[in-house]
């Protein structure tokens, strides 16, 4: 009996060993493509051309045009964020309502065009906004005058939220699905107005899904380079776009990295925020 | 963006409960695209975008069994730290003039071998003189098309604007064209306008002079409305804008499209009364070119006669192949606004290469005024 | 509350949603109509064509990138999903301490901006000497789908209990027949939709493409890209008509497919 169980532990010490391995070739890869990659854009955020330490590429975000990229991508993904914060809930709680079969056909809807490609959805908006788009046609039609749409920062914004407003949605939807019929009613039946329980109740419950679709959206919105180029104009230059140009025209590298760096603290900075007020991970996806 | 889509799918999937999963897997279909196997090698040729008649591709491959891999870009910003960079190998490149200097400089290009590209004798001897100015020996380039930079206006909107044709540069600075105007989305087009605009050379290294053509630039800014590359051409056929900053080269085709689609406006082009840019883009062969002899041939294919007819009649942007100038019809030989009389270029420049330290100055005051 | 307050209500929300609807449809909707109509002018009805779908599928650069863009998907999604759900079962047998770690490195790509990630990968290839095209954009898109993998079969592999494991070695099964016979099944549907996620994700992706793609290769996302910088033509609308439809066919027959296990 004593040998039996000491023989069972042994193998089963051995498979453990061997089930580790099974990480083996994924550790290897991600060590290739993840981990040495991002060590190769700290170490060409953190020299210049001759190889040499230097702090200028970072300190190069303080410089008025990178400032203004980086401020204007600040403002306009804000905006973004609460424009499909506040598009967002209210249909969160409609669709919470809803019946199963109702709801489901809504979702569905819902996701459909975001299967579609994402340069597609913005090549529509193009469409729609341009000088002699569709929209102006309308307005044609019904002898309005012709407005100036695309190349502002409204069709960024336009742009953003038609892109990410689904991810702010089905978050803030599933946190919601969550909650408990009982407690909306015990607090309606203690005499709680609409707008009270709505503070009290529905926000702080559903707080978890909206941290997580304000990140969602937020930091998409606030590094996009592709939305900006093709609904802007090339007017309109967001820090994702001063990147990309580092990269693609300027072959300044150092410089590219050292902003992507900076960039990356703010991503950072945002998880962490994240981070705080999620800590159950219940907004998160999985 | 990734994690927002696995939000997605997975309230899709929750949704739907998507267990069927059947057909979304399915193996690619094996489409009959590529022509596959022949035997002459390949040929991997970066060019400007729609600057070749793709007939003229078909027709390389079929002569030499070499199978053509054809990439375009838009500016030479943008050609340039691709070719630096390596880890994408073309083998024959068609930059402009002071790009060409920059590769030369920085010993980026490989000679050719000329007694591969005999038909180098095509080329009017004229522009290989030209040439000479960023490859004094002709030893890394052949000519491929040359031509101007100018204004195309719509004549029928400026009209409705009442405002009259544009002569001069300094017409981009007029109020009344608010939200009307298309510049040119790359760095050294777009202040070789301001600085022609300002009476300085487009080659100042002056950062006086410069600073002077980024504000020019910033006050422009809420005129313009959008910095374009390629796009020009089709946005001022759509009347989308009064006026474009436009290469000479694009007129003849967006006349006959104006014509075929029967609309009621006409474009022109003017050459500005400051003086322009004159440039010449030209086939080089990089140093880390994995099939330099295809190149040659490439090079040389493209310098016979009809071919180069072929391929202007095309493209139309005005070919130095005096060969096939001479077989083109008198009248458009003395086509003024596609094969410009020299003598109106007279205070035009040609784009030189000013060295790195002040690439870096244009490219920080052109991000000023993009940022503005 | 009264009935009629409630259906003004329900009045409301109705309005609601179909405003959000009308939102998320106009843009597609007038591209389709756009696709069929034989003027190039977005204004003016210029009679039914279908001349820019004969077009499109005549294009060579269109089909090509279409078998690519498919073909990378399936690939980068197949090898992810088998070094996935490897890694997966590896980590989960670990201890707290290495297990955070592992699962550390597997967001990194999924919190971090995705312009970051394809410059810092296209430097690792210019680094390593790889040189750009099809294989560095293979390698990319396995690269940012194994975490999608990992993270569909870790919940599942939580949920599977040991004991069964044990109890099939126990009556004589080796590991790997164990582990197909009595593991495998159980978080089957993990990895079928980690795989699915893997394959969206890669059909979705430019960004990333667009710093590690390569010579004369294009995704369909890259081609677009440039296309529509050169000026939209309308066999771009045929394109997305074609894809919409596609991706409402493919997803109404999921759903409407017989259900074999719940996700």
């Amino acid at each position: 009996m004593n040998r039996e169980r000491k023989a069972f532990s042994l193998t089963g010490q051995g498979l453990s060993l061997g089930k580790k391995l099974l990480a083996g070739p994924y550790l290897v890869w991600m060590t290739g493509f993840i981990i040495i990659p991002l060590v190769l854009i700290v170490y060409y955020g953190l020299t210049d051309k001759n190889g040499a330490f230097t702090l200028a590429n970072i300190t190069a975000i303080a410089t008025p045009e990178h400032v203004k990229a980086l401020g204007l991508s600040l403002v306009l993904s804000f905006i973004s964020t609460v424009i499909c914060l506040v598009l967002a809930y209210p249909l969160a709680m409609i669709l919470r309502r809803r019946g199963v079969g109702q709801k489901s056909f809504i979702v569905f809807l819902f996701i459909l065009p975001m299967w579609m490609n994402f340069l597609l959805r913005t090549l529509a908006w193009q469409t729609l906004l341009e000088k002699n788009g569709v929209i102006n046609g309308i307005l044609g039609l019904l002898h309005l005058p012709a407005q100036n749409l695309i190349n502002t920062p409204g069709a960024i914004i336009f742009g953003m939220v038609y892109n990410f407003l689904p991810f702010m949605v089905l978050p803030v939807y599933n946190v919601l699905c969550k909650i408990d019929d009982n407690t909306v009613n015990a607090a309606r039946d203690l005499g709680a107005s609409p707008f009270q329980t709505l503070v009290y109740i529905w926000l702080p419950l559903s707080l978890p899904g909206i941290v997580s679709g304000i990140t969602m959206v937020f930091v998409p919105a606030l590094t996009t380079f592709v939305i900006s180029n093709l609904l802007g104009g090339s007017k309109i230059l967001l820090i994702g776009n001063v990147i990309e140009q580092e990269f693609m025209k300027g072959s300044n590298w150092h410089q590219g990295s050292g902003l992507s760096l900076v960039l990356m603290g703010f991503i950072l900075i945002s998880m962490a925020l994240i981070a705080k007020y999620d800590k159950n991970g219940e907004g998160s996806a999985f | 963006m990734k994690k927002k889509m696995l939000v997605l799918s997975i309230a899709a999937a929750a949704a739907f409960a998507l267990g069927g999963c059947g057909g979304s897997g399915t193996a690619p279909e094996s489409s009959g695209g590529g022509s596959g196997d022949k035997d002459g090698g390949e040929l991997y040729v970066f060019n400007w975008g729609e600057y070749i008649d793709e007939d003229v591709i078909t027709q390389f491959e079929e002569e030499t069994g070499i199978t053509v891999v054809y990439d375009p870009f838009e500016t030479n910003e943008e050609m340039y730290p691709i070719i630096e960079a390596g880890a994408v190998t073309y083998d024959v490149v068609c930059p402009s003039d002071y790009m060409i200097q920059k590769m030369l400089e920085n010993d980026l290009l490989a000679e050719i071998n000329f007694d591969n590209v005999p038909n180098v004798d095509q080329i009017d001897p004229d522009y290989m003189k030209m040439s000479q100015a960023f490859d004094p020996e002709n030893k890394y380039s052949v000519p491929y098309c040359w031509g101007t930079v100018g204004i195309l206006y719509n004549t029928k909107r400026l009209e409705e604007l009442g405002v009259e044709p544009p002569t001069r540069w300094a017409d981009l600075w007029d109020e009344r064209l608010s939200g009307e105007i298309l510049m040119q989305d790359s760095v050294r087009d777009a202040f070789m306008v301001a600085l022609k605009k300002e009476g300085f050379s487009m080659n100042t290294s002056d950062e006086g002079e410069l600073q002077q053509a980024k504000q020019a630039l910033i006050d422009q800014k809420p005129l313009v409305q959008a910095y374009v590359i390629d796009q020009v051409r089709d946005k001022m056929i759509g009347g989308e804008a009064a006026v474009g900053v436009i290469y000479s080269g694009e007129m003849l085709y967006i006349q006959e499209e104006v014509a075929s689609l029967g609309l009621d406006y006409t474009l022109e082009y003017v050459l500005p009364e400051e003086g322009t840019n004159l440039w010449l883009d030209s086939w080089v062969i990089p140093k880390n070119a994995a099939n330099k002899e295809n190149a040659e041939k490439w090079i040389n294919f493209l310098c016979r006669p009809e071919i180069a007819k072929a391929n202007f009649e095309y493209i139309t942007y005005p070919t130095p192949n005096k060969g096939a100038f001479e077989l083109l019809d008198k009248e458009m030989q003395e086509n003024q606004a596609v094969f410009p009389e020299r003598e109106a270029l007279w205070n035009s420049e040609v784009f030189s290469y000013l060295g790195d330290e002040t690439d870096a100055i244009y490219n920080r005051l052109w991000k000023e005024v993009k940022s503005n | 509350m009264t009935r009629a307050k409630q259906l003004i209500r329900r009045v409301w929300q109705d309005f609601y949603l179909v405003f959000i609807m009308a939102f998320l449809y106009a843009p597609i909707v007038t591209m389709m109509v756009l696709s069929f109509n034989a003027s190039k002018s977005r204004t003016q009805w210029g009679g039914f064509t279908l001349s820019w779908y004969t077009q499109m599928f005549a294009s060579r650069n269109i089909i090509n990138a279409l078998h690519n863009t498919l073909l990378i998907a399936f690939l980068s999604a197949l090898i992810a999903t088998v070094i996935g759900t490897a890694a997966a079962i590896g980590i989960s047998s670990m201890k707290a301490v290495p297990k955070t770690m592992l699962m550390g490195i597997t967001n990194i790509p999924m919190l971090n901006a995705d312009i970051v990630t394809g410059i810092s990968l296209m430097l690792a290839f210019i680094a390593f000497g790889i040189s750009m095209g099809f294989q560095t954009i293979l390698i990319s898109h396995i690269t940012f789908n194994i975490p999608y993998v990992i993270l569909s079969v870790m919940p599942k592999l939580k949920q599977t209990s040991r004991s069964t494991y044990e109890a099939a070695m126990d009556l004589g099964a080796g590991p790997v027949y164990a582990f197909f016979k009595v593991v495998f099944p159980d978080i089957l549907p993990g990895v079928l939709s980690g795989f699915l996620l893997a394959f969206t994700m890669s059909l979705d992706d430019f960004i990333i493409t667009h710093f590690t793609r390569g010579a004369g290769i294009n995704t369909l996302s890259t081609l677009i890209y440039s296309e529509v910088r050169r000026g939209i033509r309308p066999s771009m609308y045929a394109l997305s008509t074609v894809i919409f439809v596609t991706v409402l066919v493919l997803l109404l027959v999921s759903n409407f497919a017989p259900r074999r296990k719940e996700a």
